[in-house]
């Protein structure tokens, strides 16, 4: 069978290509593991994987409630960036698109990172301002960002509008030319490929209904598999279940600084290319990029209420179509295609929790909010660190659960990219 | 869209309303932990199913009122105003 992606297996495969391994082994669960993972999601899967290769630890589970990849990680925007304000934040995205930008290669699967770069448009004198503070601040933490005037943005993407009637006149921006979109179910099928060679199991359609506890320790998980109940034991846990993690955070008895929101995306019908970059307007609540099958893609800000139901606010979409007739008038004829949600981990600080929690033996990985498909090999780094040594990952310290009441919030302004 | 009844002017569309969060939050003792107050400033139940919160109807009366709703399904169980306890027909309330 053949399992190494190339041009040499490509053409060398039989005829209708039947020699091609599965990508990753169907598993059945064992009753104990070095380490159970919690959700099957890029965070969950990119741990396992991290854990098998940086560490040698690959008696290791992923246990998902749905399929791989079927929650945020494939209802998000795609868009890996690193434009973030703070020395913290700048040096743990900036780590994660580095390991995007070798990813193809490092895991031999066509993630289809493009980085073709992301723009923040300003539309007023108070916008250029922090335009510039902005790309400033990032430029003092190494990274790439350069302001921009009103002809190099028109020059970038001259379907936006530059009407003598538009409500929001665009006057300048800045661009991080590094940042751009990547394959969403790529990611998520690429480390669950390469995590289950290292000998990671890939458990799909198990539930995770509570832990088994030893003492005060979390020993294992109770689980649901088609409808079977059962039970895995650990020596660790880690949870990575983004908008879910209040409620695997109440099965271990504590509670967690998160509240979750839909945040909802969409898509029109496939054009020709219109669109070559990213363009984001804090001021209007969107963004926009145009998916190599030519759709557009469209997100914008979190619904308004809590809410754990998989499908977005009409109010909302509602204003996100606005505000993209506004900007692109050329794209008002456009039909959408297809609309979607996925239930996001907000954090009042805008930064993501990586490490242990207050109840021994389970570490968590969780309120990235609107931003974690940029993040998920850093995230699965990281989490995959503390599991493996029991310390926190130096990128990871700034990050923990202790910061809310020890009051050192890293309060990411520039973490959502448009106002929340 | 989902449709919310302010207390004092009847069944408004979800555009008119803010949602304020988690309602009747207890303020702990100024000398309790910092653990303590960083649980009572951040640390949130967060349910799945029944919350009861608060919301503000901002593009109408300006009024803060009470709402029981379930996070799943979005339904509205009950309303209440600020100065009244919560109904006690509610079956159970996490807290």
């Amino acid at each position: 069978m053949r399992s190494r992606y190339s041009a040499w297996n490509l053409f060398a495969a039989a005829p209708g290509h039947g020699d091609w391994a599965p990508a990753w082994r169907d598993a059945e669960p064992k009753p104990r593991y070095d380490v159970v993972i919690i959700g099957g999601g890029g965070h969950g899967l990119a741990t396992a994987y991290y854990l098998a290769k940086n560490h040698g630890i690959r008696n290791v589970a992923v246990v998902e409630k749905g399929w791989i990849g079927g929650g945020n990680t494939g209802r998000n925007t795609t868009i890996v960036r690193s434009n973030y304000l703070y020395p913290e934040s700048a040096r743990l995205y900036d780590f994660s698109v580095r390991l995007y930008e070798d990813l193809s290669r490092e895991l031999n699967f066509n993630v289809m990172f493009s980085q073709r770069g992301v723009v923040t448009l300003a539309h007023s004198r108070h916008d250029l301002d922090n335009v510039s503070r902005w790309a400033n601040a990032m430029r003092f933490n190494g990274i790439d960002a350069d302001v921009l005037d009103a002809a190099q943005v028109r020059a970038l993407a001259p379907r936006l509008n530059f009407g003598p009637d538009a409500r929001f006149p665009i006057l300048g921006g800045f661009i991080q030319h590094r940042a751009g979109p990547a394959r969403h179910d790529a990611v998520a099928w690429s480390y669950a490929r390469a995590a289950s060679a290292l000998g990671v199991d890939i458990l799909q359609n198990c539930a995770v209904t509570g832990f088994v506890m030893q003492g005060e320790r979390v020993a294992g998980v109770k689980t649901l598999r088609g409808g079977v109940a059962g039970e895995i034991r650990a020596e660790q846990v880690g949870a990575a279940v983004a908008g879910h993690s209040s409620v695997i955070a109440k099965m271990a008895g504590f509670t967690l600084p998160v509240t979750s929101y839909a945040l909802q995306a969409m898509v029109s019908e496939p054009v020709k290319p219109v669109l070559d970059t990213v363009i984001l307007s804090p001021a209007v609540g969107a963004y926009w990029s145009q998916s190599d099958k030519g759709e557009l893609v469209i997100g914008g800000a979190l619904d308004h209420f809590p809410s754990y139901a998989q499908r977005g606010s009409f109010a909302t979409l509602q204003q996100v179509m606005a505000a993209t007739t506004e900007m692109f008038p050329s794209f008002g004829r456009l039909r959408m295609l297809r609309q979607w949600a996925g239930i996001v981990d907000v954090v009042q600080d805008s930064s993501p929790i990586i490490g242990r929690t207050p109840v021994p033996g389970l570490c968590i990985n969780c309120g990235w909010g609107t931003g974690g498909f940029k993040a998920i090999p850093v995230g699965g780094w990281t989490l995959a660190h503390v599991l493996a040594t029991g310390r926190d990952h130096e990128l990871a310290e700034p990050f923990q659960l202790a910061r809310f009441h020890t009051g050192r919030l890293v309060d990411e302004a520039a973490a959502a990219g448009i106002a929340h | 869209m989902m449709r919310l009844t302010c207390p004092w002017c009847g069944p408004r569309p979800e555009s008119e309303f803010h949602c304020g969060g988690t309602t009747g939050i207890q303020r702990p003792p100024l000398d309790c932990s910092d653990e303590t107050w960083g649980r009572y400033l951040f640390g949130r139940e967060n349910p799945i199913g029944l919350h009861a919160e608060r919301w503000r109807h901002t593009y109408g009366c300006s009024q803060w009122f009470n709402a029981l709703r379930d996070t799943q399904t979005h339904a509205v169980h009950a309303v209440w105003r600020m100065t009244e306890p919560m109904p006690e027909v509610i079956p159970e309330v996490p807290r």
